[in-house]
Parts: C-alpha cells; structure tokens; sequence
C-alpha cells in the first residue's frame, strides 16, 4: 500500500448528505420512459415510475456557479481525493416499493467506505456510496450502492 | 398457492434466453436524456470538448442510461408476469453516439418454490465487447 488515505479523509466515512424530498410528477415518468426509450405502456403514460426513475428524480440541481469546467456538479459528500480521474463504477439496487405519481420521496446518502487497490497501473481509491429512498412514512422505497473507482 | 398453465415458473428454466433489442442512440435521445436528469456534464453533447480536451472519439452515451437499458431487458422479458426486485451493473466500456448497442441476457437459476429468477444481463457494442454486465433477481408472480 502506498498509503494514500490519510486518516483525515478516512474520517470522513459515514459522512451524510442533507435528506432531500422531491415529488414524483406523470409528466417527469413520462419524459424519462420517452428519453430511455422505454416501450412499455404503463411507463410512456406515466401511471408508475419504471426502474431508475430515482436517477433523475435525484440528480442534484445546483448553480451554474457550483459546476465544474466539464459540467460537473461537485458532490460534496465526498472528500478531496489525491486521486481525480474517476473510473466506471458499479452500483446496486433494490426496488423495495413501487413509485406513482404524487409520491414524495426522500433520499439520503451516505459515504460507506473508502479503500485503496493496487491496480496494474497504479494505486486505485474505491469508494463506496449508500443512498436510502424513503417515502413519507419512512418506509424503504429504494436502495442503491454504489462502488467508484480513482485512478 | 397451486401453479396455474399461466404462470410463467413452470416454463422459465435456467439457460433461456432474454430477447435481444438494439439501440441507436443519438443526440436527440442524448439530449432528451441528459435534460430530464439536468445533467451538464460536456463529454455527453459538447464534440470539441469530448474529443480534444478529454480525449473520446465521439459523445459518450450516459452511463446510467445504458444501466436502464440492462432494466428494460429484463422487464421486458417479464412483461407484466413478475416485478424486478434489485439488479446490478457496471458501466466497463465507453459507449458513443452514434454506435449500435445491444441489450440480451440469460436465465441463471430459477427457484420454482419461491418464482425467484436471478438472470444475467449485458449490453454490447458492435464488436462484441459487453460495455455494461450485470445480474438482476426477479420475483415471478406464483
């Protein structure tokens, strides 16, 4: 191990974003299952959200002044790491509960881990990310983690 | 809790096939995308950026719009017969505008008590090369 985690940046596991609750619209089911090229009627109508409806519905809306050159929104759950280039990742979902129009929905997302791999080119930083989806009785309505990669 | 002729347990075995479907994913389909998320980021419709600052070929596809490609492929081979209870992928080779992609999958193990279905799914590029694998379980309604 090279030994590019300090114990600073390790500190910062379980570090938690601010819960956000956002209301589930037909008309944002409808222009997500058209955009993904969805065929499936119930989708296209906008009656039930199909499966990865959670990625738009999320994806954080910030100031043009809070994006990066390339257009990035800068995720601040995560620390500075000494590493940049982001790799693919992988991620995990569970669909525990199905999702309709006129729901509210709260996320929130915590950093799990960080580690580091000696790749064939290098070290690598993983980290690991944890967003729980609730409704407004608290129930689990979906799960997803997800693992990136540093180089 | 009896097995109708309907229900699709008594027919799903481990080694079927899901259908393939292909994509062509263009800029309008990019676009339409990369707005209901609000996503910014240039690799996706910024050519000169893509390909002299960063370096790609051509306009990478989003990853995450070929990880619902990989959901589509399965529920569409369930149709209305099961629910997809969790899957999981990665995103392992850039994909680009104006490529022709490939969605398919296979039956892994089905549990004929419980209508559980664990199926292997992938999406290809032209070449053969699986850009996205992933595994899925679904619940088949008994």
């Amino acid at each position: 191990m090279s030994g590019l985690l300090s114990e600073e940046l390790l500190s910062t596991i379980g570090r938690r974003s601010e819960p956000r609750r956002e209301l589930v619209t037909r008309r944002d089911i409808r222009k997500y299952a058209i955009a993904t090229g969805n065929r499936q009627r119930k989708y296209l109508d906008g009656d039930v959200a199909p499966p990865m409806f959670h990625v738009p519905l999320f994806w954080d809306v910030v100031e043009m002044d809070r994006l990066s050159p390339d257009g990035v929104a800068i995720d601040t759950l995560l620390p500075k790491f000494p590493l940049e280039k982001a790799m693919a990742g992988g991620l995990k979902i569970d669909y525990v509960k199905p999702v309709y129009p006129g729901d509210w929905l709260t996320a929130t997302r915590t950093l799990t881990d960080i580690y580091e791999k000696q790749g064939s080119s290098g070290p690598l930083i993983f980290y690991e990310t944890d967003m729980h989806i609730v409704d407004d009785d608290n129930e689990l309505v979906i799960r997803e983690r997800t693992t990136r990669i540093m180089r | 809790m009896g097995k109708t002729e309907a229900s699709r347990i008594v027919s799903v075995q481990a080694g079927d096939r899901l259908p393939e479907r292909e994509f062509k994913p263009d800029n309008i389909q990019s676009f339409l995308y990369n707005a209901i998320l609000f996503n910014a980021h240039r690799i996706h419709y910024d050519y000169p950026y893509a390909t002299e600052v960063e370096g790609y070929p051509g306009l990478v596809v989003p990853g995450p719009l070929i990880g619902d490609w990989l959901n589509q492929c399965v529920e569409e081979w369930l149709g209305e017969d099961g629910r997809l209870q969790s899957i999981e992928y990665s995103n392992r080779v850039a994909a680009y505008t104006g490529d022709t992609l490939y969605s398919g999958g296979e039956v892994l193990e089905v549990d004929p008590h419980s209508g559980q279905v664990k199926v292997e799914v992938f999406v290809k590029n032209e070449s053969g090369e699986v850009v996205a694998p992933g595994k899925a379980t679904a619940q088949l309604h008994v």
